[in-house]
């Protein structure tokens, strides 16, 4: 995996790299009654993670028009035909997007992306001016809508200064703006970028200013690593809390579903990596 | 009537230089097909429409088909970028591309207002989202009722619409089921159609009087192409090649490695070994 620092923490059958515990705590975010689109890359871990260990009544949707899907093995798309063979029900993506997200039966939407900046707001376009960019990123999908028509989004990124950054190059997706009201100046009655699982800690805006502030910390990560792999000053919530580390189910069943993952994709490299 | 020509047939009498054509399946039932034979047949100055360009626009856009591409999401799914998407962005090579850029909220919106035969769709989209400002083809417009401010695309009535699906029977009627995108939609939207399927039967036999079936006289010609969709999937045919979608990652990197690649496994390919004869009518509805 690209990026991944080379560190675990714990010891004998409870090491883990830190890619592991963001998987383990993003999945650790959700509940029973949550109905959640899922982004493929880290949120599909992330999500199936859960469905698989403490949430089994979740409901997971894939934008492919694939309702309370389970697969076996990670997709590598958004498409793939263990998200439709597995689905309660399979319906057209002009449904999908009508019916399903913009009538807000979505409670979570579960996002990655490239860059992400001090007020939530996610970019998946362009690095760089949208006319001459620097590296042409793939775009939108369903990231904009997702982001105004969930009742909440989490993202789980991991933490570096080129993808935090104080202002991003492209509003993709819309998180808090310029913080403070902007949502709802902008007629938005959802609650927007709500949390930020990375792999050294979790991010939650701050409730008046709408500022990512970090409210937890994984374990053996220092205040200093945060704010080194942050873009703009970082602040700190006044109580900041200690991220329980995986256990030993947690790590097992994720490492399974990579390895089923690898295997039935004819790759050598697990997914839960990859791009939205 | 609709016809069952050659795909060679087909191509040739319903894609023109200079269209606007709609390859649709989102990730399944992708036409890779009808998409090299297009490639084969050297069209040029397309208008490409696709949800998600996939690898089969990135290989038209290599190849130098396109003039403009209508998009909403252009990655590899799950591996990375689209290399040729992004060097004729970046670097206009082999030719400038021009984007038009959607949310696929908007996309699809797009494709049921032109299967509805109206003039735009309305969603509750693009709130905050920089996309908007960038073509002039994402607008505000007030609910007369409500007052609310709402996104407003215009219809998508691409001049071609070409799918691929699991099978037609020998009048043309075509069945398509699993994950179906907006397969229906681009084919009610498109001045002309063309449908490969993998294999034509005597009776559809539709396991549930909801599959989605297109009647044979919104279709102007249908081929059979088993293995059609390759290396997307058909459902209760084939599974996704999902190695061929990381493998193109490096393929499709460097310049010269993707045209070598297209030279031995398209441009050196046959559509098909015979040539129907069999005349394609084209509706203009």
């Amino acid at each position: 995996m690209s990026g991944e620092r080379v560190v675990t923490r714990g010891a004998g059958t409870t090491a883990y790299t830190p890619t592991e515990m963001m998987t383990v705590t993003a999945a650790r975010a959700l509940t029973n009654d949550d109905v959640c689109f899922v982004g493929i890359g880290a949120p599909s871990a992330a999500c199936n993670l859960a469905r698989l260990t403490h949430v089994p009544a979740i409901t997971l949707i894939y934008e492919s028009g694939t309702i309370a899907t389970k697969p076996d093995v990670l997709p590598l798309s958004i498409g793939d035909p263990e998200l439709c063979a597995t689905a309660l029900a399979t319906v057209s993506v002009p449904e999908m997007f009508q019916y399903w997200l913009q009538g807000g039966r979505v409670t979570v939407g579960f996002l990655g992306g490239a860059q992400i900046d001090r007020f939530g707001n996610i970019n998946s376009t362009v690095i760089g001016p949208y006319d001459h960019p620097r590296v042409r990123l793939p775009g939108a999908g369903g990231a904009p809508e997702i982001a105004s028509a969930c009742g909440q989004i989490y993202a789980i990124m991991r933490q570096s200064p080129r993808a935090f950054v104080p202002k991003v190059d492209f509003i993709t997706s819309f998180g808090h703006g310029d913080g403070g009201d902007h949502r709802r100046r902008l007629g938005l009655r959802t609650a927007g970028i709500t949390l930020v699982i990375t792999d050294l800690g979790l991010l939650r805006p701050d409730p008046e200013t709408k500022e990512l502030t970090v409210t937890a910390i994984h374990p053996g990560v220092t205040r200093d690593q945060i704010t080194q792999a942050t873009g703009w000053p970082i602040r700190f919530a006044t109580d900041v809390s200690a991220t329980p580390p995986p256990d030993s189910h947690d790590l097992d069943v994720l490492r399974d579903l990579l390895a089923r993952t690898a295997r039935a994709h004819g790759t050598t490299s697990a997914a839960g990596d990859g791009s939205t | 009537m609709t016809a069952f020509p050659s795909l060679a047939d087909a191509v040739a009498a319903l894609v023109r230089d200079g269209d606007s054509v709609a390859m649709e399946g989102f990730t399944h039932l992708i036409p890779f097909a009808a998409g090299h034979e297009v490639i084969r047949q050297g069209r040029r100055d397309l208008t490409l429409i696709r949800m998600t360009p996939d690898l089969i626009y990135d290989q038209l856009i290599g190849m130098g088909c396109a003039r403009k591409l209508i998009f909403s999401w252009g990655g590899n799914p799950g591996v990375g970028s689209l290399h040729r998407l992004r060097d004729a962005v970046e670097h206009a090579w082999p030719a400038p591309l021009e984007l038009e850029e959607h949310s696929h909220a908007a996309m699809a919106s797009a494709y049921a207002a032109g299967a509805s035969g109206l003039p735009c769709a309305l969603l509750r989209g693009y709130i905050g989202s920089d996309l908007v400002g960038q073509h002039p083809h994402i607008r505000f417009v007030e609910c007369p009722f409500t007052g609310e401010r709402l996104a407003a695309v215009p219809a998508l009535r691409p001049d071609v619409g070409i799918i691929h699906a699991q099978r037609a029977d020998r009048a043309g009627n075509v069945l398509i089921e699993g994950i179906i995108g907006v397969q229906k939609e681009v084919i009610l939207a498109a001045r002309r159609t063309l449908v490969t399927v993998e294999e034509i039967v005597e009776d559809l036999q539709p396991p549930s009087p909801n599959t989605v079936v297109l009647p044979h006289w919104t279709i102007n010609a249908v081929v059979a192409v088993p293995h059609g969709a390759h290396p997307s999937y058909a459902q209760g045919y084939y599974g996704r090649d999902n190695a061929f979608y990381t493998a193109w990652d490096a393929i499709s990197r460097d310049r010269d490695t993707f045209r070598a690649w297209m030279r031995e496994h398209v441009l050196a390919a046959r559509a098909d070994d015979t040539v129907s004869g069999a005349a394609v009518e084209v509706k203009q509805p």
